[in-house]
């Protein structure tokens, strides 16, 4: 046999069975688990239900170690006040840890608190925030060293051993969910709890609302009563133009929360 | 800006106004308006040296090579301040070990490995006639003290055994540096580009997200680059000229040493070159931040409300006056109009190079001026007496150092490859 035609026997060969080596690892069924899981975690919001009693900021806190005198927090909620000459307060006093116990608007270290006239608030409510768990999530994107990711059941998570805390994640992040720790000194955010919710067992803050205004659901679950209210009712998401598809749904959301 | 002992980090330095989300706080401070700084006079430094090495624009050959050494000096400073802004700094080093390729950040190490082996090869070939005159000369002495010894083997390690300096072996060597700074060129660039695409990129940030980034920071990479070769070329020229004139060095003793007409002369006509080169750079810069302006005004998105109310009225002085102003037309006007002295020139590059820095300055902590409720903003107190670790290094003395220091690597690295090479050394 010439060379020649040993080389292009050989690409034959090669290119021959390349296909069915490819059509074998298409079927691997791991990787086919991994884009299709049976669980896929996801939050509901209901605006309505929330009093600002901030129960859910303390035993976030309380349950994931982030000091009560820390000025940051895995989850907080925020104040919208609209008065009926056309005024808009927004405010989280400490992320709300301890609720919203004062009627003055806290309007940050330049300008003090805000007495608003009960007689001309027009609307007012309570909006609850956390990390949205993305389904394409920029935080995990941009991370130089991967120390931040997405599990396959949907939770963003930080690895604290790997992050060497640049704070790209926090920049990219739409949200405003992640944080410095102050104590670990990496980046820090919500886990929906994974340590809990993959014992079976809600996140703290769900347990903590005594007013059922966060809900968590697996979204892959059609009979789940949370997930019938996020697939046939009018919910929302925040922020949706960043293109970042959030994973926590809210029910009446106003157009004024950012 | 609170102080207690649970101060998370931003918060010493950060003033909330309005309604800033609890978590908000300006988490990139003075290290990152340092970091494109650095990387910016390291771009433009080695652009400077190519436009000799590879256009052969013969009025800058002097200028050329110090540029080249000044780039070289330049080059660790520009990950210092990453460094330093690190939460855990020891970790930097995962950068490399497991880069992770979605992210921006993550192809740092490789580019600047990559540039910092062709600055670092093209300054060997432009030296090793110089490496091997210098062991020639130290081998031909006979009575060498201690100190000669360790240098003369110093400079043998350096030329790596190419001894040879007839004719054409300083040809190749000559044609070497040329295909170097040619790749250098985009790779400089790639390195710098790719520092305005980190913030580009960003699409939660409203001041920060356009395309139009990683191009002005190139442009003004290479217009702070140039000015400062100028400002540090006239600077040591200038230094030169006061020991040529009084024979205060061992080089100035020499008989075969430059007059100071001579260089006086050399260093008119150096400057005249390249500072025409900077006003097309810095043409090319102010045209691409003015679209950029003019364009987020014109098309006012959601945004836009609370990007006018930073740029036009809270950071108005920064961006108009100091950045525009002061570092843009005034050094401008100082260069164009008739009668142009080095003295002149220099006044304009100082403060070219104040504009550029403003310009880092009004991007990093103007982009983290203003909250993501769009409802809220952020002042930025950078922290001058250092108090503890963090305060030194993401304050004021942490920025000096870090300015600092490529000339303390300079005056070092000047001794093993000087910038001013005498006529016959040189290519």
């Amino acid at each position: 046999m010439k060379r020649r035609d040993f080389m292009k026997k050989t690409i034959v060969v090669i290119a021959g069975a390349s296909v069915p080596l490819s059509a074998l690892d298409l079927i691997d069924p791991k990787e086919v688990l991994a884009a299709n899981p049976e669980i896929h975690w996801a939050f509901l919001i209901d605006t309505y239900k929330c009093v600002g009693c901030g129960f859910c900021v303390k035993a976030c806190k309380t349950e994931n170690d982030i000091p009560f005198e820390a000025n940051v927090s895995r989850t907080w909620v925020e104040r919208y006040v609209y008065t009926k000459d056309d005024r808009r307060y927004v405010d989280s006093p400490q992320a709300a840890q301890y609720g919203f116990t004062e009627a003055k608007i806290d309007l940050g270290e330049h300008f003090g608190f805000q007495e608003i006239d009960p007689d001309n608030v027009g609307k007012a409510f309570f909006v609850p925030k956390l990390c949205n768990h993305c389904e394409t999530p920029p935080c995990t994107q941009v991370c130089p060293v991967g120390a931040t990711y997405k599990t396959d059941d949907g939770v963003v998570l930080v690895d604290r051993s790997w992050c060497i805390g640049c704070g790209y994640c926090i920049m990219a992040c739409p949200f405003g969910a992640r944080f410095f720790h102050p104590t670990e000194h990496v980046a820090d955010k919500c886990t929906f709890c994974y340590h809990r919710i993959t014992k079976g067992l809600e996140t703290a803050c769900v347990n903590a609302c005594p007013f059922s205004a966060r809900k968590m659901c697996n979204i892959r679950d059609i009979n789940d009563p949370v997930t019938k209210i996020i697939l046939n009712e009018r919910v929302g998401v925040l922020k949706d133009e960043f293109g970042t598809r959030p994973q926590a749904f809210y029910i009446g959301l106003a157009s004024e929360v950012r | 800006m609170v102080e207690h002992a649970m101060a998370v980090h931003g918060e010493l330095w950060t003033v909330k106004e309005l309604f800033v989300l609890p978590n908000e706080y300006i988490y990139w401070s003075i290290q990152i308006v340092m970091y494109p700084f650095m990387t910016g006079l390291v771009a433009g430094a080695f652009v400077l040296s190519s436009l000799y090495h590879v256009f052969g624009v013969k009025q800058l050959k002097e200028i050329a090579r110090f540029s080249l050494v000044f780039s070289f000096a330049l080059l660790p400073v520009a990950m210092m301040p990453l460094l330093l802004h690190l939460q855990q700094p020891f970790r930097g080093i995962n950068v490399m070990m497991t880069p992770h390729f979605t992210s921006a950040i993550s192809a740092f190490g490789i580019v600047f490995m990559t540039y910092s082996f062709i600055v670092a090869s093209e300054i060997w070939f432009e030296y090793r006639k110089h490496f091997v005159l210098t062991t020639q000369t130290l081998a031909a002495q006979t009575d060498r003290s201690g100190f000669d010894n360790l240098r003369m083997y110093f400079f043998k390690v350096l030329t790596l055994g190419a001894m040879d300096i007839s004719n054409e072996a300083i040809q190749k060597d000559h044609n070497a540096v040329k295909k170097l700074a040619t790749l250098g060129i985009p790779v400089a660039c790639f390195l710098h580009g790719y520092a305005g695409f980190i913030f580009g990129s960003v699409k939660a940030n409203a001041l920060w997200m356009t395309p139009l980034m990683p191009v002005i920071f190139i442009c003004s990479a290479v217009v702070s680059g140039i000015a400062l070769c100028i400002l540090c070329y006239v600077v040591t020229m200038e230094i030169r000229k006061f020991m040529a004139k009084r024979k205060m060095s061992r080089w100035a003793k020499d008989t075969s040493a430059p007059t100071v007409e001579q260089l006086q002369s050399a260093e008119t006509q150096e400057i005249a070159i390249a500072s025409n080169y900077l006003l097309y750079f810095m043409i090319a810069a102010l045209t691409l931040e003015i679209l950029d302006m003019i364009f987020r005004g014109y098309t006012q998105v959601k945004s836009w409300d609370i990007l006018r109310e930073v740029i036009l009225e809270r950071d108005f002085n920064k961006i108009f006056i100091m950045q525009y102003a002061i570092g843009n037309v005034l050094p401008f006007l100082l260069m164009v109009l008739p009668g142009r002295t080095v003295r002149r020139t220099t006044i304009a590059t100082v403060l070219v190079i104040f504009g550029v820095f403003m310009m880092r300055w009004n991007v990093v902590i103007g982009g983290q001026a203003f909250s993501l409720s769009f409802s809220g903003f952020m002042h930025y107190h950078m922290p001058f007496l250092p108090t503890n670790w963090e305060t030194f290094r993401e304050g004021f003395f942490g920025a000096v150092t870090v300015m600092a220091t490529p000339f303390v690597i300079f005056w070092f690295l000047n001794k093993i490859v000087p910038a001013f090479l005498k006529e016959d050394e040189a290519h």
